[in-house]
């Protein structure tokens, strides 16, 4: 079965990159308040902090399943 | 009825054009997510070849996964939008759902109910009451659950739509069959692991695209500080013009406001009915904190399916356990911004309201807060997250509900009433079956409600009155060796015919009966109650002079004549049941504590 972190992990950093790339081309502040915040920047940064290690975790596990599998066959 | 008003609204209410336009980011974030969820249900498809597999999962998951899945199917988008508006209209009161009526039944399910459920290796909570009870006891229990939950995902998948057609010009068919049509997809092809995986990344995607909305409010009001400030200078709920000029016009009348600090708390005023809700604490703690709340968490297959696909006992008790943490900051993240509206969005009413006159639509009215903040302070970006968490819920929701109406349909009733012992492939072939049917019956009850949509406030209050008295006949089941099969079997009759009984009482105040409150919320509080008692008084009654099962054919399934599991020393604190459950009751009485 496949590790379910990875696709979850792959999903936040896509999505997190997308939010932090139109955050840089194109900031938009929070409308309809006073401060000056580029929540997508931040926003994206946040999934990206919590998409990243998803993936890592999940990638690592995927690959040592991996490998148990293959030592088993033989 | 929570949902009721909002539905009604939603129903009552003319349509106005599109309020939120969505930027090529948006449906961006829109297009990688539908990518997934249908990729994840290609990926455990494969997975799939046994009825088992897709069923339960091939009973394999672990309990962080069935943990999350298990709030996540009761997630649904009427959720979400029902407790924001909610907390526009009741504050804190409203996070009584969650710390009163979920915590203590899901950790009593973890800890006293999950052993019997799992241990007894059933394959559905009406199959439990054929065994610990009788074939009609299932029947009852199952046939109900079969016909109501693709209607409840139905009214579920009409009122989404109408909130993308009220904000943002989308047709109604289009949102139903697009979103019909993915949970489709990827139902049918993985069961219930897909269901649960995608519920897994719906949890966190709900998450993180409705917290930020908690945190821009705060921002918006300026601070926690300066928000409480407005709080203590205000009065509610907002009076309409209409009700002040009533006011005005007969000099005495009390305008029905109260301090806002009311909306700060949950207890607060309880002792009498001064307080937003207009309930008393008894109503609170024993209708929805024991009875109703009982019954849903530990009795109704939808929640208890996700655990019974965890891959071994202790990960099957700690599925609910370890759910007990996340729903329990729930409210911070979509009751809070309801209430932080208060400031930001003033003077919004029920969609069903009259201002000066004219009856206001529903993207002006409180029902909605939830998508009125977004299209108010979510920017491009931002606002395709949101929105893409807000049709997530949606699918836990209606996949949730998919995966155990096919379940229950193809176990409790085809496998039982209408072919017995066929092969295992068979039931794997019927349930994918029964997978397209549940969601051609929630699309064609969507287009009922959409014609016709006073059936969809009766249909939801009805499956809450049959599910209220579930748990007496559970506990008795469980926890009494004395009950019989004919007790159980009248217990859950008896039980459900005074709910309904004492619901129609409540809905015609013109009768001259005793059961009326002034509140719906009381009533169902109160309803579920001595329902409860019917139900539980019956079991025994009818136990007493009946003839009751061989003691050896309720090891596993009654506390008494089951022997205790031997307790792992080895294992660590974090994954102790018990461990886990105490703390997730202290953390709840901080909470609770903290905002009395």
């Amino acid at each position: 079965m496949m590790d379910l972190r990875l696709p979850i992990g792959i999903f936040f950093v896509l999505v997190g990159l997308i939010m932090v790339g139109y955050g840089v081309v194109s900031p938009h502040d929070i409308p309809n308040i006073t401060e000056k915040v580029n929540i997508n920047l931040y926003w994206g940064i946040v999934l990206l902090v919590f998409g990243a290690p998803m993936t890592i975790f999940g990638w690592r596990a995927e690959a040592k399943a991996k490998s148990e599998m293959k030592n088993k066959k033989p | 009825m929570v949902i009721n008003t909002l539905l009604a609204a939603a129903a009552a209410t003319p349509r106005s054009g599109a309020i939120i336009h969505l930027h090529g980011i948006d449906w961006a974030i829109l297009a990688v997510y539908l990518l997934f969820v249908v990729g994840i249900g290609i990926i455990t498809g494969r997975g799939s070849k046994t009825s088992e597999d897709f069923f339960l999962s091939g009973r394999s998951l672990p309990a962080w996964i069935t943990g999350l899945a298990f709030i996540s199917a009761n997630l649904g988008a009427l959720e979400v939008m029902g407790m924001s508006q909610q907390g526009y209209e009741y504050g804190m009161m409203t996070a009584n759902y969650y710390w009163i009526g979920a915590i203590p039944a899901i950790v009593f399910m973890g800890i006293a109910m999950m052993p019997f459920f799992y241990g007894s290796k059933v394959r559905s909570v009406p199959e439990f009451l054929k065994k610990r009870y009788n074939e009609g006891a299932r029947f009852i229990n199952a046939f109900t659950f079969a016909v109501f939950t693709p209607a409840i995902s139905g009214i579920s998948m009409y009122a989404l739509a109408v909130v993308m057609q009220d904000f943002l010009g989308w047709h109604f068919a289009p949102s139903v069959w697009v979103s019909a049509v993915v949970v489709l997809v990827y139902t049918f092809m993985g069961g219930l692991t897909a269901s649960i995986y995608n519920e897994v990344l719906q949890f966190f995607l709900i998450v993180l695209g409705i917290a930020p909305m908690t945190i821009i409010a705060l921002i918006a009001n300026h601070g926690w500080a300066h928000f409480k400030k407005w709080i203590a200078t205000h009065q509610l709920p907002f009076l309409t013009p209409d009700q002040v000029a009533a006011a005005a016009a007969k000099p005495g009348t009390a305008a029905h406001q109260m301090p806002a600090t009311q909306w700060m708390h949950t207890f607060h005023n309880t002792l009498t009915q001064n307080n937003p809700m207009h309930i008393t604490w008894p109503g609170i703690v024993l209708g929805l904190g024991f009875v109703l709340s009982f019954s849903y968490w530990c009795t109704n297959f939808l929640v208890v399916q996700r655990a019974l696909a965890a891959k071994d006992m202790n990960s099957a008790q700690r599925t609910p356990l370890l759910a007990a943490f996340p729903k329990m900051i729930f409210p911070f993240i979509v009751i809070l911004p309801g209430l932080l509206a208060l400031p930001l969005l003033p003077h919004l009413f029920p969609g069903n309201t009259t201002v000066n006159g004219h009856l206001i639509p529903a993207t002006e009215s409180f029902n909605n807060v939830m998508p009125l903040m977004m299209a108010r302070y979510y920017p491009a970006g931002l606002l395709g997250l949101g929105l893409t968490a807000l049709m997530a819920s949606f699918m836990s929701g209606m996949a949730g509900n998919v995966t155990a109406f096919n379940t229950v349909f193809t176990y409790d009733l085809y496998a039982v009433f209408i072919k017995p012992n066929a092969t295992d492939q068979h039931y794997l072939w019927v349930g994918r079956i029964m997978t397209i049917v549940g969601i051609i019956i929630s699309v064609g009850f969507a287009y009922v409600v959409r014609g016709q949509s006073g059936i969809m406030g009766y249909t939801q209050t009805i499956f809450g009155v049959v599910n209220a008295p579930l748990i007496a006949v559970f506990l008795l089941g469980m926890f009494a060796t004395f009950t019989t099969p004919a007790g159980g079997l009248w217990g859950l009759l008896v039980g459900t015919a005074t709910s309904v009984t004492l619901w129609v009482i409540r809905s015609y105040p013109g009768l001259p009966l005793w059961h009326h409150y002034n509140n719906n919320t009381t009533g169902a509080f109160w309803g579920a109650v001595w329902a409860f008692c019917a139900g539980a008084g019956a079991t025994i009654v009818v136990s007493l002079f009946t003839k009751k099962k061989k003691d050896e054919e309720l090891v596993g399934l009654v506390y008494q004549l089951t022997p205790k599991p031997p307790q792992d020393a080895n294992l660590p604190w974090w994954k102790k049941p018990i461990v886990l459950g105490v703390l997730a009751l202290v953390l709840t009485l901080i909470i609770n504590l903290l905002f009395w």
